[in-house]
């Protein structure tokens, strides 16, 4: 079900607990499926739900819970914009506008080519830095101004375009 | 590209370049640690210090960190748990992300000294998910002073033994709220517990916890090297040292500014640029959204400390300081943060639950032109039915800002609900509001 | 101990007690949805907001910590306020379809709203749906009424010993649920009805069936297994609706198993007997209760006389009554007949050479203060579902559960120590332990202690050093050990070892009267099962089908041989109809009285809770009346309370057993190859009632069972 590399990286996430607290890596191991997957289906929660001896609901609980985990399949490229206050009087608002226009669809929607999931996010500790967005999660994007949000884009694409070949 | 304005303590001489542990110790650190080890001090001793020097937490609450520590139960066998809550999500707060990524192992080297005079010997670092890359260094940072023996069985040859690791949010605001970082570490929902029993007793796995937020455990190295008198002296009484103020919003120069306790909103602002486009101060959240909203011209007359900001009857909480000019329109920002809470209200008890939803969908109402003329009334009463019934303090962190946004705005919204729209004009709002990056 | 004051009211309490505890140690109520005496704190509903002296928030009753000298006040304006704050907030998206919703008449929700709630609606939105969850045959929901309480979520987790239901999404979108495509399988799932406090969760057969106040409540007893679970059946116009728990904290607190609560569909089934029959020529016809109790007695008497001494056996299920089975008893003695009622145990020794009577040698309540538990052959979550909720309980508090047996099940109790062992690995295994403990082995023995031993000297040592840990230490014999045909050399090994540890040994009998059958001697010196397949020339069967044998076809086609069969039954099944010629409708448990000894050896009575279905007519009055017509002399009984005390006169009590079996005579050596499997525990073919409930039967569990066909539910009931 997952790699064997995505197994060892949850027993080194199991290892930083007490013994017998290995629903304390709950987190991470759905994380690292999700990296590897892309999304979170019934039976990836189930398997980690198995791996970590823990009720799957409890997982599904868990899975529900926290804003990143994807319960369904996103775009190869996830863009959560933060619109919370302090970056929508930055420009936050305006970035996500700008992107809906770019990529003609709406928060919560992916683009036709499978590329793009844009996502409105809450406060990502970062408000100093508006407009600013996670790409995938993981990679935080400051000061997106339209002339940088068009530059990721272009090279999000790129990247796609190369990796398919 | 540094959100990193000021820094005169914590982040002092440090960037993106200069985070390692070679780095920090040339800045002396550890050094305070070395010298707690090899000297043997005593547990109290350290307490004392940290009590002596006023430092308050710095993660919202202000509750003063000398006395928490000494809450521990410090010679209760077992396991104990120290825990840093880097899970920075009460909107307007961007300080932990700096500290973490320019200084972190003056986060490690704090909670070291934290787990030595409690009595603990674990810890874990519950960092913010959105900020997943600074997770990853901190993990780096973590090595780092493994394998420099600041971390681990028999530290620095002292018998001393601290174990101490990184602990990743995933999207909940929620887990900002101690207890409920605790469940979430636990590896269950971020659901807030009921106190008491608090974490000093009943905590991490049922063990003695201690949780403190980033900068306050940051600050610990360095009040003990200059000492606690002195620490306190950097600021005012009762609210000692130095604090990092994250200012956001309508200002020029966005960013951290670590700066003394007690220093003038008005400084502040300066070091910021002042409001963007010289146009004026219209209000200021001193504090995080779930800080009361405190009118431009009485902020001006407060000084950056717990007790002034107290007294314009707002709170310090965080540090984060957003700034908006006269473009705003109160109603829409309000509808904003209300979004936020009932976005991120855990869901556990009934008056958050039912209640933030409520409260938002109101306010939508009235900015979207569907107020009416009872609904200011009935958001007072539907938000002192939420207030100190609740969990935990996210039902005050929605209600506060709905609270202190009708009381010093009233106008505005009643014109919303008579005139169907907004007495700032849209473009203006728009613009005010537009993409700004300082050059 | 702690003193406070509540309302103005003094009250003494226990370190650790809540506010809510001292609330209710003095009457007082406090309202409040998630709050269960027997569940995990919560204080997630915040309807028990009180106001406590210097304290400048109210707080939840029920998790505030009760302190010296506190002072509290329930019903003044700060608590009032508090209390109807949220009771509007618990309103604002529940729907008001109280006219039709099945917990009207008895939902928390609706009767606090009336004292509480705000007769103004304030708000002024859509209303939230929730999307309603598929939890089985037995369990409907109604997720928009969810005040979300999670009751029913720490129920499954806590008592039911896995958690099946989660609350899943957060703020205004949590929804209860369980895991995505799957449904709810704990055996004891039906408590989360009684505890949702609004209509979200309510019982599929009794859906629309009735309205509450409609009911009639009597108190009954359960039938379905030993545990004695105090039941409140509840019925309208002669027809039982529903059956809910009594609650009765020494045996079965506030809980009822599945089977216990569901089992009544099976009552109005519709292959139920109403008259009397007889077969002739092999054609069934309805006769007059004379008519078949003559042709009864003189086809028995007939066989009798013809095929000599040991011609007849008279058959029992263990459910039967008291009264019914002394009378049995006496029935036999008329006829000359063996009297047995059990239906599953292939070993009669065990019982012969202990002599005395198998039972729980405890009660139900010293199950949680044993901290030392070794499970040999057992299936306690099929056996007896409240047995595995003590079990959990006293699993935290820091029991040592060990189990010996041949199943995968999960017990769903948390720390328990399983090891897998057949039958013949069992034995082998027991007999290594015992001499290792120093036993001095009997002869028998020495065949097995020759095969290799399953588990090692270390493995030995770990459980030895587990048990002797233990002040209180108890050895469970389950009902697949006491069902098999080497019953009596567990039984026998597991005395031994008991000794060598110090530990008590205890029964965990098959049927809800086994002990009270033991007790009233309905015990031949075969088995009932031996009795049913040894092609006895008559059999008399009393709450009996060939499907409650261990062996039901062997029985069955032992049956079909006989030269009569008469059968005393609610029901007249195709199975019964082929193996019977003599049809003596007899009333279930819902429409006599009778008594019941539980597992614990307590004696409970119970009264008919509706009239006997058309011609039927009591059990113990039909067996009087055939004793009465072989002996001449009619028996004296006006009411079944004088059976009951004919049957346990003064001091029955010193006949349960104290010990095992010491002595197994005459045994010749034992080799494992010889040995066969253990039988499974079935949940839900235990017996003629719970077979023909037609939720029972449409569960997981049933479906995976080997079973009878189930008559649907009557039509119009
Ligand atoms: C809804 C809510 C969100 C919170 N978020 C944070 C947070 O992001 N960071 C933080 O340090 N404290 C946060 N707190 C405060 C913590 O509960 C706690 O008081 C703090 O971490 C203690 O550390 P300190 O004493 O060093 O401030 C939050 C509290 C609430 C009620
Ligand atoms: S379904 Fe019932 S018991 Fe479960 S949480 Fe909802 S209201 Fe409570
Ligand atoms: S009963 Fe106390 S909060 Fe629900």
């Amino acid at each position: 079900m997952l790699s064997p590399e995505a197994l060892a990286r949850i027993d080194r996430e199991i290892a930083k607990y007490p013994a017998g607290q290995k629903q304390s890596a709950v987190m991470a191991a759905l994380r690292i499926a999700q990296e590897e997957k892309g999304w979170l289906s019934e039976e990836t929660i189930a398997f980690v739900a198995d791996y970590l001896e823990m009720p799957p609901v409890a997982v599904y609980e868990v899975a529900t819970f926290y804003n990143m985990y994807d319960l369904a399949p996103v775009g190869k490229y996830k863009l959560t914009v933060c619109t919370n206050l302090p970056c929508a009087l930055s420009g936050g608002y305006h970035a996500a506008e700008h992107l809906k226009e770019r990529l003609g669809i709406d928060f919560n929607e992916t683009t036709p080519d499978g590329l793009f999931t844009l996502k409105e996010g809450e406060c990502m500790g970062a408000c100093g830095d508006a407009p600013v967005l996670l790409v995938n999660n993981h990679r935080m994007c400051c000061r997106m101004t339209r002339e940088r949000l068009d530059a990721l884009l272009e090279t999000l694409k790129r990247q796609a375009t190369e990796n398919t070949q | 590209m540094s959100t990193l304005k000021l820094g005169q303590m914590i982040l002092k001489d440090c960037d993106e370049s200069r985070w390692r542990l070679a780095d920090y110790e040339a800045r002396g650190g550890y050094q305070v640690l070395r010298r707690i080890l090899t000297e043997n001090w005593s547990q109290e001793r350290v307490i004392e210090e940290v009590k002596t020097s006023a430092l308050r937490g710095r993660g919202g609450a202000g509750f003063p960190t000398g006395l928490k520590w000494s809450f521990m139960p410090r010679q209760f066998p077992g396991e104990k748990y120290v825990v840093c809550n880097s899970d920075e999500g009460e909107p307007g707060t961007f300080k932990d992300r700096d500290i973490l990524r320019y200084n972190p192992h003056s986060v490690i080297e704090g909670m070291i000294i934290a787990g030595y005079a409690m009595g603990a010997s674990c810890g874990y670092n519950y960092i913010h998910g959105e900020i997943f890359e600074v997770y990853e260094r901190f993990e780096e940072a973590l090595e780092e002073a493994r394998r420099a023996g600041y971390l681990g069985e028999n530290i620095l040859g002292s018998g001393f033994h601290f174990e101490l690791y990184a602990h990743h949010g995933y999207g909940a605001y929620i887990c900002g709220e101690e207890t409920a970082l605790l469940e979430s570490i636990e590896g269950k929902k971020g659901q807030p517990r009921f106190k008491p029993p608090f974490p000093a007793s009943y905590g991490l796995y049922g063990k003695p916890t201690t949780i403190n937020n980033t900068e306050t455990f940051a600050s610990v190295p360095f009040l003990l090297a200059m000492g606690g008198e002195q620490f306190l002296h950097l600021g005012k009484p009762n609210n000692g040292g130095m604090k990092i103020f994250s200012v956001s919003g309508h200002v020029n120069r966005p960013g951290n500014y670590e700066i003394p306790m007690g220093t003038p909103f008005s400084e502040l602002l300066e070091l910021a640029g002042g409001v963007r486009g010289g146009r004026k101060l219209k209000a200021v959240i001193p504090g995080g959204s779930s800080a009361p909203v405190v009118p431009g011209d009485v902020m001006m007359e407060c000084t950056m400390d717990y007790d002034s900001i107290a007294q314009a009857g707002s709170m310090l909480g965080s540090g984060a300081v957003i700034v908006m000019d006269e473009t705003t329109c109160m109603v829409k920002a309000l509808e904003r943060l209300s979004y936020f809470y009932y976005e991120e209200s855990c869901g556990q008890c009934t008056p958050c639950r039912e209640g933030t939803g409520w409260l938002y969908r109101i306010v939508h109402r009235i900015e979207h032109g569907q107020g009416r003329v009872e609904d200011l009334e009935l958001l007072e009463s539907a938000t002192s039915n939420i207030m100190g019934r609740t969990i935990c303090a996210l039902g005050d962190a929605a209600s506060m800002p709905v609270q202190s946004f009708i009381k010093h705005f009233r106008d505005e919204f009643l014109y919303h609900i008579e005139h169907k729209r907004c007495l700032v004009p849209p473009e203006v709002q728009w613009a005010g509001s537009d993409i700004y990056v300082e050059a | 101990m702690l003193t406070l004051e509540i309302d103005g009211k003094p009250v003494e309490v226990e370190d650790g007690a809540t506010v809510m505890d001292a609330a209710n140690k003095l009457g007082i109520y406090i309202p409040h949805f998630c709050y269960h005496k027997k569940l995990s704190i919560a204080a997630n509903c915040r309807m028990c907001l009180v106001e406590v002296e210097r304290a400048p928030k109210p707080l939840p009753a029920c998790a505030t910590p009760a302190t010296n000298g506190m002072k509290v006040r329930t019903h003044s304006r700060k608590a009032i306020t508090a209390q109807k704050g949220v009771m509007e907030f618990l309103l604002i998206n529940h729907p008001l379809d109280c006219p039709i919703c099945d917990q009207g008449g008895e939902c928390q929700l609706q009767d606090l709203a009336v004292g509480y709630g705000q007769s103004a609606h304030r708000f002024a939105e859509a209303k939230r749906v929730v999307a309603d969850k598929d939890l089985g045959p037995l369990i409907d929901t109604f997720m928009t009424r969810c005040i979300n309480c999670t009751r029913c979520v720490r129920f499954l987790a806590e008592i039911g010993g896995f958690q099946e239901l989660g609350q899943a999404f957060r703020g205004e979108h949590a929804e209860i649920l369980p895991f995505l495509g799957q449904t709810v399988h704990s055996e004891i799932s039906g408590n989360v009805i009684d505890l949702c406090p609004v209509g979200a969760l309510t019982s599929k057969p009794f859906l629309y069936r009735a309205r509450t106040w409609e009911l009639t409540r009597r108190r009954s007893i359960s039938p379905h297994d030993a545990w004695g679970s105090n039941l409140i059946v509840q019925s309208k116009h002669d027809t039982v609706k529903r059956v809910l728990p009594l609650e009765f904290e020494a045996i079965n607190e506030c809980w009822l198993s599945d089977r216990d609560r569901f089992a009544y569909e099976g009552l109005n089934a519709s292959d139920r007997l109403t008259r009397p029959m007889v077969k002739t020529d092999g054609r069934w016809v309805e006769v007059a209760w004379q008519t078949a109790l003559e042709v009864a007695a003189n086809r028995l008497a007939s066989v009798a006389e013809e095929n000599g001494d040991d011609a007849l056996a008279f058959l029992a299920h263990p459910m039967s009554t008291v009264e019914e089975l002394y009378l049995l008893k006496a029935l036999g003695a008329a006829f000359g007949a063996a009297v047995d009622t059990r239906i599953r145990q292939r070993d009669a020794r065990a019982d012969l050479a202990r002599g005395k009577v198998a039972w729980l040698n405890g009660s139900i309540t010293e199950i949680v203060e044993s901290d030392g538990h070794w499970f040999l052959g057992a299936d306690v979550r099929r056996e007896l579902p409240l047995m595995a909720v003590r079990l959990r309980a006293a699993a935290k508090a820091g029991a040592r559960i060990v189990r010996w047996d041949d199943s995968d099940d999960d017990w769903r109790i948390p720390g328990v120590d399983p090891h897998k062992l057949t039958a013949p690995a069992m034995l082998v295994a027991l007999v290594h332990f015992a001499k290792h403990l120093g036993v001095t082995l009997p002869d028998w023995a020495v065949g097995l202690v020759q095969q290799p031993s399953p588990l090692s000297a270390a493995e030995f040592d770990a459980l030895s050093a587990a048990l002797r840990g233990a002040q209180k230490r108890r050895i469970w014999l389950g009902r697949p050990l006491r069902a098999h045909p080497n019953a009596a050399e567990f039984e026998w090994l597991a005395e031994a070892i008991a000794g060598a540890l110090g530990a008590k040994l205890g029964w965990l009998v098959d049927g809800a009267n086994a002990v009270g059958a033991a007790v009233v001697g309905a015990q031949a010196t075969q088995t009932a099962h031996q009795l049913a397949s040894a092609g006895k020339a008559g059999y008399l069967l009393v709450n009996l089908e060939p499907e409650d044998f261990a062996a039901p076809d062997a029985v069955a086609d032992s049956f079909a041989r006989a030269r009569t069969v008469v059968a005393l039954t609610p029901y007249a099944s195709e199975s019964l109809k082929a193996a019977a010629d003599v049809l003596l409708p007899i009333a279930p448990f819902t429409e006599t009285s009778g008594t019941l000894v539980n597992i614990e050896g307590r004696l409970q009575s119970f009264t008919a809770v509706v009239r006997p279905r058309e011609m039927t007519r009591p059990g113990w009055k039909v067996l009087a009346a055939l004793t009465a017509m072989r002996t001449g002399r009619s028996v004296a009984y006006t009411a079944s309370d004088a059976v009951r005390d004919a049957a346990l006169p003064q001091g029955w009590r010193t006949q349960l057993a104290q010990h095992g079996l010491t002595a197994i005579a005459p045994a010749p050596t034992l080799h494992a190859s010889a040995i066969p499997a253990f039988d499974r525990v079935t949940l839900y073919q235990g017996d003629m009632i719970v077979r023909r409930s037609a939720s029972l039967q449409a569960t997981d569990d049933a479906k995976a069972e080997r079973g009878a066909t189930i008559p649907s539910e009557e039509a119009a009931a």
